[in-house]
């Protein structure tokens, strides 16, 4: 330490040194090392969709030449720009991941500004031309795996009734639900999906409530999208229904009544973007794909699936692994009678539409 | 200490207790508030300690990881201040009711409507310059805040319903108010995934504070603590406000109007509350969304019980609350404890501090009249219990 000029922040600056000095772990980088962090809004082990995250980030743990840092339960206010700040300056992070969808605007866009030099990809789809060019997004089309769901719910269903528990009903929750039902239908047209919206993404005690509310209703099969399926799979399988997940692969909390579920695979689009660090490249700015990118993928199936539904599940599924895949076509109405599509157009999994649906497709009871 | 005390015997008078006499009584009782608040928080810390040297990790890493991330280096002194800053709103909103006897707990309640109210406000207001429009802002949080809370005052005064549940379950409402008015009537068509308000505009944003690069609520934070003190502690309003909280029957005998009192106190915490959500809106996110409901209010209670509801130790307490979160990052990165660690630490400190309230006046050395009498007749014996 060299302090020629004295002052107040060059006095802190060395309290802080010192007592960096003082650590008995302080933590030895090796030169050269790539640092990335990863930011989570909830627990790394919530069963849902922050674990989907820290599932990739402990896979990149053993790469050689990488260091990997996490911090969970980190809000979406202006904590998170001290955390990005914190792993920037504390940690030589030069690689960030602040994965909840609320971290973006303004945290993520002031941080980029401020430190031009450090990548910041973000999960969600919302980076645009207009923003920062350190700054990116990355992003699944996860309803393919809920259209594969709803084919597998019909199959198992008896009641003919099926049920979702939402968070809000913002559009990435609504393509959730239309695609797990239009799955089912696909395979019995008769069935109809009740909706429960929960208005908040991580409320155990009303996500038990609306999976009981949707069982007393006769819904045999329940899936969600919330940010902790936990809580619906367990409930739902004490009442012996049936459970689709949805995040991660749910099956050890309900080995007997869950049948598959839809799951991120966010391990290779890390790979890519460090690998392009790596290369001294920056990484990519905008990715998306599907199940034929690999950035989705399915739980395996549980002792609850018929062979009839599995070799279903898995014939649409190799139509979706060739890309480009229509969930959504006509002709098509909402719940409301309104027509949204007319026969003979459709929007395949990379139409923009898709980012601002606001309807429930016929069949779905509930309202936006 | 010592040479004070001499002089003191020399000239004390056996009518009236001196002047050294009368600081030494008035340090006294003084140092007991002082004294027994940061026992306890040793106290919280050292049996947190335990709880982590019984995980297997050393809890001299982590007070030296609390100090690293919160307070031993301009950046990290940066980020406690910063996230002192709403907590000094919301203690005060917990803080001025226990002066009155009411223990008020839902003070995110009135932060979550006074941003939404700032947010909602700054739409009409667009044509007006910002150095008018944005104190107009702040006006629309202040009177949403305080006809909230001060519904519970009333409630309390009026209908005899318990504060402390009725702030509860009205600050429910309020968020489920806000997020309805949020995604609905107020939402910005153009927000899809994250519903919010139309943004305020960069021209209302409010920017940090010169030199600190912390935004101004910190500043208007501790102007209000400082407020809030005068206010009870220097006033005869204060005084009526602090006698209807310590015997509501002598305070009505005396005249006083408890219940306008119990209202308009109410009434003033919740405002202060909403200037919380006000800076978060004007000076941090620049439009209302659901994450106004990031729990200060729920810490601001710890704050105002921890600085035993005077609005001026309010201030300190939540910049080392602000310090001990701020460090929570480091600590889940350096020492692989997750993020809960924080909140048993401060869970601890909590409840040390409400049981060290029975301690008040139990210690003689504390005692004013111990060090006001004179040496020779001081120490009172202790009264003998006969059968």
């Amino acid at each position: 330490m060299t302090a020629r000029s004295f002052s107040r922040r060059h006095l802190l600056a060395g309290a802080g040194a010192l007592s960096l000095a003082a650590l008995p772990s302080g933590r030895a980088r090796a030169a050269g090392a790539l640092t990335v962090g990863f930011i989570y809004v909830g627990p790394k082990d919530d069963y849902g969709y922050n674990q989907a995250h820290a599932q990739a980030a402990k896979a990149l743990k053993g790469m050689p030449g990488l260091e990997v840092i996490e911090e969970e339960r980190v809000p979406e206010t202006n904590a998170v720009e001290k955390t990005m700040e914190s792993m920037i300056n504390l940690d030589g992070a030069t690689l960030l991941f602040p994965t909840s969808f609320g971290y973006y605007s303004p945290y993520l866009l002031t941080q980029a500004k401020k430190n031009p030099k450090i990548q910041f990809r973000h999960c969600g789809g919302l980076w645009t031309e207009k923003d920062p060019k350190n700054a990116g997004s990355y992003f699944g089309y996860i309803a393919q795996g809920q259209y594969l769901n709803g084919i597998v719910a019909a199959h198992a269903s008896k009641s003919k009734k099926i049920g979702f528990v939402g968070a809000k009903p913002i559009p990435q929750v609504l393509n959730n639900i239309n695609a797990f039902l239009l799955g089912a239908q696909s395979v019995e047209p008769s069935i109809t999906c009740q909706v429960i919206f929960t208005g908040e993404w991580s409320l155990a005690v009303k996500e038990a409530e609306a999976t009981n509310a949707l069982i007393d209703g006769g819904a045999d099969v329940i899936t969600c999208h919330v940010d902790s399926p936990k809580v619906v799979v367990e409930t739902a399988s004490r009442r012996g229904a049936f459970v689709c997940g949805y995040h991660v692969d749910q099956s050890p909390l309900a080995p007997q009544k869950y049948l598959t579920g839809a799951e991120w695979n966010w391990l290779p689009i890390y790979e890519d973007f460090i690998a392009a660090m790596q290369a001294g490249k920056g990484p990519q700015n905008f990715v998306r794909g599907g199940l034929a990118d690999g950035y989705v993928k399915m739980s395996p199936y549980g002792p609850g699936v018929s062979e009839v539904a599995r070799k279903n599940a898995d014939a649409v599924k190799a139509e979706m692994m060739k890309g480009g895949y229509a969930i959504i076509k006509g002709p098509l109405k909402d719940n409301t009678g309104k027509e949204i599509l007319a026969a003979g157009t459709a929007y395949p999994e990379k139409a923009a539409e898709l980012e601002s649906t606001r309807y429930l497709v016929a069949g779905v009871k509930g309202s936006v | 200490m010592v040479a004070e005390a001499a002089l003191s015997e020399l000239s004390a008078a056996p009518a009236r207790p001196s002047r050294g006499l009368q600081v030494r009584a008035w340090l006294a009782r003084r140092s007991e508030a002082v004294a027994i608040p940061v026992a306890a928080a040793v106290t919280g810390f050292l049996l947190f300690g335990i709880f982590l040297a019984a995980q297997g990790k050393s809890p001299v890493q982590l007070a030296e990881l609390v100090w690293r991330g919160g307070f031993g280096s301009a950046f990290a002194l940066g980020n406690s201040l910063q996230r002192a800053a709403p907590l000094l709103f919301a203690a005060l909103c917990v803080a001025l009711p226990a002066r009155l006897g009411l223990v008020v707990i839902g003070g995110e309640g009135a932060i979550v409507l006074g941003g939404l109210a700032a947010a909602a406000a700054a739409q009409p207001l667009a044509i007006l310059p910002a150095p008018l429009a944005i104190p107009l802002m702040a006006c629309a949080a202040l009177l949403a805040g305080a006809v909230w809370i001060g519904a519970v005052g009333w409630l309390q005064a009026y209908r005899g319903v318990n504060a402390t549940i009725s702030s509860l379950l009205l600050s429910y409402i309020a968020i489920a108010i806000a997020t309805h008015l949020i995604e609905g009537p107020l939402r910005d068509p153009t927000s899809l995934n994250k519903p919010s308000t139309l943004p305020v505009g960069e021209a209302f944003m409010l920017g940090p504070m010169p030199g600190l690069g912390v935004h101004w609520g910190l500043g208007c934070g501790v102007i209000a603590c400082l407020v809030a003190y005068v206010l009870m502690d220097r006033t005869t309003l204060g005084f009526a406000a602090r006698m209807a909280g310590g015997n509501v029957r002598a305070a009505q005998i005396q005249g006083l109007p408890v219940g306008r009192l119990i209202v308009g106190f109410t009434a003033l915490g919740g405002a202060f509350a909403a200037l919380a959500g006000f800076f978060e809106v004007a000076a941090v996110q620049g439009t209302a969304n659901g994450t106004l409901a990031a729990g200060y209010g729920y810490t601001g209670i710890l704050v105002a019980f921890l600085a035993r509801q005077n609005p001026i130790a309010i201030v300190p307490v939540a910049f080392l609350l602000g310090g001990i979160e701020a460090s929570s990052g480091l600590i889940q990165r350096r020492m692989q404890l997750p993020d809960a660690t924080v909140l048993v630490l401060e869970g601890l400190l909590f409840l040390v501090v409400l049981a060290s309230e029975t301690l008040y006046g139990r210690f003689k050395l504390f005692s004013p009249h111990l060090w006001a009498a004179k040496r020779e007749t001081a120490p009172t014996p202790t009264p003998s219990v006969t059968a």
